[in-house]
């Protein structure tokens, strides 16, 4: 890796916690050339029309992540109707054929309210750490969560009316992630409860189709309410410490997206449909360091940036298996 | 005045905001307070359920003490999905504190240990039900059992006890006056009428499978469900005690091997139960 793709890594582990990417200080020769051969280029102007005409709206990854994702908590719902014993618990802590699986975030807020730390605890936690060290840690968020499905639905929603001027998206202090997940943290130290796990639509949802729904239900349902009507993606953008729990485990993970400046036309449809734009800061105009950049760990994978794309620029990627091939 | 006109030598200060951005900002900041506020006061809204629903819950067994089950609990329902007798249920919000934390409501459906071997301990993924206390936690006073309890339903196994430390409350006649047993009045039909669905594990019917209680009709003299189906043995008995003005009558009588599994609060035919499990009541001699 390159110092100033280094300088980049440091920078988006920074943008995770919120602060916002800022423009690059240097960039390479290679993509500086790039960039310089765009600047009022007429041909590139003219490709660039042509492409926008023929776009064509893909799904393929956003078909292959719903499936993914209702699949998963489908099998979790099956599991228990049909005792079937493939999948067991819920989304919180379960069982796979016999492995414990346990999500960080919860078996964190455990650990710090009840203030000792448990073997069985500990063994599902390393399990899903490696598990989603690999695949990229907040792909948990788009490929999993139920609450990310009705969050994106909420979103479609919520952008219509925006569209028709009904609503306007109210942007808020991304920071306020850090400081949810201090003080939920603290919480559960302070209280002895594992407060968030009360609130946590993720958990509530999870529970609300293996077991039946209940009354915490309309906690969820008034999030979705505040996301359509107030804020888009409210929860997962400014809120969630899943997310950014995940997004840590996620820092060094090997599958990201990965940039290719040369034929980017620098127009920002993927930043607009992407829940976290903040990450593909590097597709602005003259913003690139090099040729190629792969995007941070607030990235959820969820592949709409790709879909959009219309000229391939952005891709998935695992880190080395390129070079193998 | 020179104060007005820039400085070139000074390292260029960033231009001041204009009014629109500034009110921008400003509103920004007030909307992430707005919904730091929101999202602070539901998580307290967890709280609010305590001010009105203080009543203890039976937790499944070998539960930790309260506070640290509460603290311990993943809320993922794993001893759920084990239970043969599907007696645990999770809590919802009004339910009092914890959403999604496992509790057994004895009256509609108890732990009849028809699993043998106490499955829902040996679900539990934080340990919140367990078999060995860890030592750093206190045991209460009276908590403890004296022996393994013996269940009943095992008693010619080789090994007839369950793995089981602690109890989770204690069985107690709240209600002698109604008491059939008191009244010296036997007991014929179903125990908790045609409509109830809770199950129960009947040796002489399948030693493996628990049916539905409304599907065991009962014919007896003299009342004795609830120490006929107590799947602890000596847990409970019924014996004759004299009241002040001499006279005899036969009563249940609760003894030190309860656990507080609730099945005399379940077959109890009186309506309301005459017998009652305390949730988390420890043994007092």
């Amino acid at each position: 890796m390159s110092e100033l793709l280094k300088r980049r890594f440091r920078d988006q582990i920074k943008v995770l916690f919120g602060r916002e990417p800022s423009k690059p200080a240097a960039i390479s020769p290679k993509a500086q050339e790039i960039h310089f051969y765009k600047r009022g280029n007429r041909d590139l102007i003219a490709e660039k029309l042509h492409a926008r005409a023929h776009a064509e709206h893909k799904h393929k990854w956003r078909n292959r992540r719903w499936a993914t994702l209702i699949l998963v908590n489908l099998l979790f719902v099956v599991s228990f109707s049909f005792d079937v014993q493939l999948l067991e618990g819920a989304l919180t802590a379960s069982r796979f054929v016999g492995f414990h699986l346990i999500d960080l975030n919860s078996a964190l807020q455990v650990m710090l309210a009840h203030k000792h730390v448990i073997r069985n605890l500990l063994i599902g936690t390393l399990t899903v750490a490696i598990l989603w060290a690999l695949l990229g840690g907040r792909t948990f968020c788009s490929w999993v969560c139920p609450y990310h499905l009705l969050a994106e639905w909420a979103e479609k929603l919520h952008l219509y009316l925006a569209k028709k001027k009904l609503v306007t998206d109210q942007s808020i202090r991304r920071e306020l992630r850090t400081v949810f997940w201090v003080l939920f943290a603290v919480l559960a130290v302070v209280t002895g409860y594992t407060v968030f796990e009360a609130i946590s639509p993720t958990g509530i949802l999870s529970r609300a189709l293996i077991y039946g729904p209940g009354l915490a239900l309309l906690w969820v349902f008034a999030l979705l309410v505040f996301e359509v009507f107030f804020s888009r993606r409210a929860w997962c953008r400014y809120v969630c410490p899943i997310g950014l729990t995940y997004g840590v485990v996620g820092i060094v993970s090997p599958l990201r997206i990965k940039y290719t400046l040369k034929d980017c036309f620098h127009e920002g449809d993927c930043r607009k449909v992407c829940l976290v734009p903040h990450v593909l800061d590097t597709v602005i105009k003259g913003r690139a360091v090099e040729t190629e950049v792969p995007i941070g760990p607030d990235c959820t994978r969820c592949g709409l940036c790709v879909d959009t794309c219309p000229t391939g620029s952005l891709k998935f990627d695992v880190k080395g298996l390129s070079k193998l091939m | 005045m020179s104060e007005d006109k820039p400085t070139s030598s000074a390292t260029p200060a960033k231009p001041p905001l204009s009014k629109d951005r500034r009110q921008q900002a400003r509103r920004r900041i007030l909307r992430t307070i707005l919904l730091t506020g929101g999202v602070v006061g539901a998580a307290a809204s967890g709280f609010l359920p305590l001010v009105y629903a203080q009543k203890p819950r039976l937790r499944p067994p070998g539960a930790l003490d309260e506070k640290d089950f509460l603290a311990s609990c993943i809320k993922c329902g794993q001893c759920v999905q084990v239970c043969p007798v599907q007696a645990i249920k999770l809590a919802d919000l009004i339910d009092g504190i914890g959403v999604g934390t496992p509790h057994i409501d004895a009256r509609a459906q108890a732990c009849d240990f028809s699993c043998d071997a106490v499955q829902c301990i040996l679900a539990c993924p934080t340990g919140s039900l367990t078999y060995h206390k860890p030592e750093f936690l206190k045991v209460r006073d009276g908590a403890s059992l004296a022996a393994a309890p013996i269940l009943k339903a095992k008693e010619k196994d080789p090994e007839p006890t369950l793995n089981l430390k602690e109890r989770i409350g204690v069985a107690r006649l709240v209600r002698p006056e109604s008491c059939l047993a008191a009244k010296g009045k036997g007991f014929k039909g179903q125990a908790r009428g045609a409509d109830f669905d809770g199950h129960l594990r009947y040796m002489d019917v399948d030693r493996w499978k628990p049916i539905p209680v409304a599907d065991h009709p009962y014919d007896i003299a003299e009342c004795d469900l609830c120490v006929r189906e107590c799947p602890v043995k000596n847990a409970i008995s019924i014996e004759t005690v004299f009241a002040p003005d001499g006279s005899k009558r036969k009563t249940p009588v609760v003894h030190e091997p309860c656990v507080g599994c609730g099945v005399c609060e379940m077959i109890c035919p009186v309506e309301p139960a005459c017998i009652v499990v305390e949730p988390r009541e420890v043994w007092k001699a």
